[in-house]
């Protein structure tokens, strides 16, 4: 299901895309769910029909990474932007718009880099290392062009939707519990990140990392 | 495009239809609004009123503020007739004409924005600043647009490139012209001063973009300038029915009907977006444009990395 | 089998159950029964090596070498943080419960990276080690701690994530080369080596040298290091630069047998010299000038990291060099911070300028810092001499003059900058009233068996030791 597959993908674009351009908070968390709930689907659409994969291995990942990545973590993360009370974006390294033009210029690099690099085995899906790379690249972006502390969760969420877009690559390879334990990492990840968020707003009484630079040689 | 009858047809379409698309919008927001609202062929009669009146010209106008309108009309008129309507490509389509639709619309922009300057009023100039940098964002949002469609075709024609659309089975390009669609419904909505960009209906000044540079035409001049922004609006959503339904692989009576179909739609649509969001702030829009511009061309580079399907 | 699983769940299911319970004497209990427990088992493990199961438990010489320091040092840093939490702190009233639970954790995570050779458990398991120390970090909570642990949770994190794009890129070059479902176990990736596409072994081996570098301290992704190894309690920041580091470079290791049993480990070896000695000039750069004494032995941390990845970029000799000096760093790094603990506790900073006459003050400590100064500085008798001087000899012998002299050099110049630092905070008259109460045992007594065991290694070798680094050099690349 090549079709589907490449659908899903191009959504997957779109909504990083849509994060690198925004500035408002609930708007980024919101799509970075609706970027889990798309990947959570990944897997089915992409080895289902084939059947080399057992359905049931496929499933569990499937519901465990939409549990997780669109339900739990986005939770997690708008608990913890509402109680440091932060709505939007204000000032980031790099301008919202700046953001948008260089975000789209990523995805044409990873277009192209996907083209060089030759894959290592049958890729399925045509746009699977053109949007693993491009997500990864994205994170990357908002992770050094953002200041706020959520905002920079969600760069980092996008950066391991990416490694998780390459790893689709693998399904079927490592055993369910192991892919669980990766899940269940990223899970805590963020739990712990959203902790150390409230603690932030807590202290310093908001959630701009700028304040976070007194300690330097 | 051969033959008396589809110019014919094509034309009436033009010049018919699209105060009739300006009334369905209206009547959307009436009725979304609880209202009732104005018949939708209150356009026509709006037209027309407007034609018997007379013009009043400021003082300081010249030339340029009464071939504002005109230039703006005739310009959008020619636009319509290369873009293909019911059957086939519009009758003055050639290699090329992607181009030259783009270069006619802007034509009619700057003539607009220069008869605004040609008043000497700072409302007006206010309008053609904002006008100038809205249609610089809004350009490249318009022409990757363009090229998401022109660019599997190999044809920089409307008539090679939009009537050869892929009309298969669901094939793996059609997220990308989904994409397209909704890049340039929001392309429409900038182009024809709609909210999220402008809003048609504010009658503070300086709020607005499109109503404040034409806020010293009258008579005759203005219903040119009515009647020319129905038809803009009329051909932009030719153009997005024409990426979503089948028009001239129906061809015949059976693609009119489905043309007007969908324009009515898309007015419908536009009727629908302009009652539910709000118009963003002037310092938003810029933001918004650029967004939607890199969109298409993500599109764009999808389609180009796939190569021919 | 279970003996390796019961080294990782015994910390872990004692961390877990020291989250439900207050009160000091089961924090304190839990916290040593698992020191104790691991410490036996990993003894037993010494005396005969337990089966896994498949990769994804299995100790291996690599992973003995790293267990068997892991557990040592967990055993003197938790008898020393008995005492250093349950005596008068210097901040608000220090709470067990919240650093108990997650030390055992900690421990539980390093030991799986060590008994692990599948690679995907291994990224979990190093995931965990940065989830698991990050409160630890941010344990006095005060601002600069906040800072310290966010930036050591991002940075880390992304790194991290690097890795684990690494492990897939792995995992993609052996889909390429095997027919039937890949699998990410060391075993097999090594017999597919050979014939795998050299550009994705590449990119693998970069993401993984980026991803564990970052959380091994390498440089320039050691930003968060000086400020999490500083802010953390002087226990936590024993372990982290004591074991933590080890684990990480553990996980580069993985990744470079592969390389290794590939036949492409020159380029390998070439990135990590370059990493390598990078490392150590900016590290030494740093260490000039530096007010903090904690941040002092961070940024020696980044330096003896550096020190790591050149022994084995240069191969031979040198490898063995660097596997003892795993060993010899962790356990003077970590006494050291012992230590620093222990001026901490003395004089209330870690100002350096603000700081005289330790020696005088704390007739126990003050000379042992000395002593352990000596002893990182790559002085003889201390065993960091013997494994430095390998790495040295073996670069001359290998016709690699320059980057020899180069690496002494620098050494040299470290040597001199923590000198300027700490010398002065030893020598002269104490600037604090004389102490009233003799120092504890529980803070002395750690240290003083690390630093012996640092003096001792220096001077005698014993043969079991001798022959695991040896065989672990062979694995890695070096000639026996």
């Amino acid at each position: 299901m090549t079709g589907a597959a490449d659908a899903l993908l191009l959504l997957v674009l779109i909504t990083g895309l849509f994060i690198v351009w925004s500035g408002r908070l609930a708007a980024c968390v919101r799509a970075i769910a609706v970027q889990g709930a798309l990947l959570a689907a990944l897997p089915l659409v992409m080895w289902a029909p084939g059947g080399d994969v057992p359905v049931a291995h496929l499933v569990l990942m499937s519901v465990g990474a939409l549990a997780v990545k669109a339900g739990i973590i986005p939770a997690l993360l708008l608990r913890s932007a509402r109680e440091a009370g932060a709505r939007r974006e204000v000032e980031p390294y790099v301008s919202l718009h700046v953001s948008a033009l260089l975000g789209a210029g990523l995805v044409v690099l990873s277009l192209w880099l996907a083209r060089v690099l030759v894959p290592p085995g049958p890729v399925t899906a045509t746009l699977l290392l053109p949007a693993g790379f491009a997500t990864v690249l994205l994170g990357f972006l908002m992770l050094v062009a953002r200041k706020y502390a959520v905002t920079q969760v969600v760069g980092y969420l996008m950066l391991d939707n990416g490694v998780f877009i390459f790893g689709q690559t693998l399904a079927g390879s490592i055993p369910v519990v192991v892919e669980l334990g990766i899940l269940l990492d990223l899970l805590v990840a963020v739990f712990v990140m959203g902790i150390a968020i409230y603690h932030i707003g807590r202290e310093f009484d908001h959630i701009d990392t700028r304040a976070l630079n007194s300690l330097r040689d | 495009m051969n033959g008396p009858i589809p110019v014919l047809v094509h034309a009436v379409l033009l010049v018919m239809l699209p105060p009739l698309v300006l009334g369905v919008v209206g009547k959307t927001k009436s009725w979304v609004a609880g209202r009732i609202g104005p018949p939708i062929w209150q356009p026509y009669a709006d037209v027309l009123k407007l034609l018997r009146k007379g013009v009043v010209m400021g003082a300081p106008t010249t030339w340029v503020f009464r071939a504002g309108p005109i230039v703006g009309l005739a310009s959008v008129l020619v636009a319509g007739l290369i873009v293909p309507l019911a059957a086939g490509a519009g009758p003055l389509s050639f290699e090329g004409d992607v181009i030259a639709f783009a270069a006619l619309l802007g034509l009619g922009r700057f003539f607009t924005m220069a008869a605004a300057l040609d008043t000497g009023s700072s409302f007006e100039g206010m309008g053609a600043s904002r006008e100038a940098a809205f249609g610089a964002f809004t350009e490249p949002g318009l022409f990757l647009v363009l090229a998401i469609v022109c660019v599997p075709a190999r044809s920089v024609s409307f008539a090679g490139a939009w009537t050869a659309l892929p009309w298969d089975a669901w094939g793996p390009r059609h997220p990308v012209f989904l994409l397209a669609a909704a890049a340039l419904f929001v392309v429409l909505l900038a182009e024809n001063a709609r909210i999220p960009v402008d809003d048609p209906a504010t009658h503070l000044e300086l709020t607005m973009v499109h109503e404040v540079m034409v806020l010293d035409h009258s008579g005759p001049d203005f219903a040119f300038i009515v009647y020319g922004g129905a038809v803009k609006l009329f051909v932009f959503a030719a153009l997005l029915v024409h990426l979503l339904l089948p028009v001239p692989a129906a061809g015949g009576w059976v693609g009119a009907g489905l043309l007007v179909a969908g324009v009515l739609g898309v007015g419908v649509l536009v009727g629908a977006v302009e009652s539910s969001v709000a118009r963003l702030r002037l310092t938003r829009v810029p933001g918004f444009l650029i967004g939607v511009a890199a969109l298409a061309a993500v599109g764009v580079a999808v389609l180009l990395a796939r190569g021919q399907p | 089998m279970e003996h390796l699983a019961a080294l990782v769940l015994v910390p872990a299911l004692l961390g877990v159950a020291a989250l439900f319970v207050r009160g000091t004497r089961l924090q304190v209990g839990a916290l040593l029964a698992g020191a104790l427990l691991h410490l036996v088992l990993t003894g037993a493990a010494w005396v005969r090596r337990p089966d896994g199961y498949a990769d994804y438990l299995r100790l291996d010489d690599v992973g003995m070498l790293f267990l068997s320091i892991t557990s040592v040092l967990f055993a003197a840093v938790a008898v020393y943080a008995v005492g250093y939490l349950t005596g008068p702190t210097h901040d608000e009233p220090a709470r067990l419960y919240r650093f108990v639970p997650y030390l055992l954790l900690f421990l539980a995570a390093m030991t799986l990276v060590a008994v692990t050779r599948h690679f995907a458990v291994l990224w979990a398991a190093v995931e965990a080690t940065t989830l698991s120390s990050a409160p630890l970090v941010y344990f006095y909570r005060r601002g600069p701690a906040l800072e310290a642990a966010w930036k050591y949770l991002m940075i880390c994190s992304v790194g991290i994530a690097l890795a684990l794009l690494g492990t897939f890129f792995l995992g993609a070059a052996e889909a390429a080369v095997t027919t039937g479902p890949p699998g990410l176990a060391l075993t097999d990736l090594m017999r597919a080596a050979p014939v795998m596409p050299r550009g994705w072994l590449r990119a693998a081996f970069v993401l993984a040298l980026v991803g564990y570098g970052t959380k091994m301290g390498l440089v320039p992704l050691h930003t968060w290091l000086p400020d999490a190894h500083s802010q953390a309690p002087s226990p936590v920041s024993a372990l982290l630069s004591g074991a933590l580091l080890n684990c990480a470079f553990l996980g580069v290791l993985r990744f470079f047998q592969v390389c290794l049993a590939s036949g492409d480990a020159a380029f390998a070896r070439t990135l990590l010299l370059l990493l390598g000695f990078v490392s150590i000039a900016v590290a030494t750069a740093f260490l000039i000038g530096q007010r903090d004494f904690k941040r002092l032995f961070a940024y020696s941390s980044v330096e003896n990291v550096g020190i790591l990845a050149v022994g084995v970029g240069l191969g031979g000799a040198a490898t063995f060099g660097a596997m003892l000096h795993a060993v010899n760093h962790s356990f003077a790094k970590a006494g050291l911070f012992l230590l620093a603990g222990n001026v901490l506790r003395s004089y209330g900073t870690t100002d350096a300028g603000e700081i005289r006459g330790a020696v005088r003050q704390l007739p126990l400590s003050g000379p042992l810092l000395f002593a352990l100064f000596l002893a990182i500085g790559g002085l003889p008798p201390f065993g960091l001499f013997m494994s430095e001087f390998t790495i040295f000899q073996s670069a001359i012998g290998d016709g690699r003059t320059r980057l020899g002299l180069l690496f002494v050099a620098l050494l040299a110049v470290a040597f001199l900058a923590m000198a300027g630092v700490l010398l002065p905070m030893l020598q002269g008259e104490s600037n604090r009233p004389p102490a009233t109460a003799r120092e504890r045992a529980l803070a002395v007594v750690p240290p003083l068996l690390l630093a012996a065991a640092v003096l001792a290694l220096g001077v005698y070798l014993p043969r079991t030791l001798d022959t695991l680094l040896h065989a672990v050099a062979g694995v890695v690349g070096g000639t026996s």
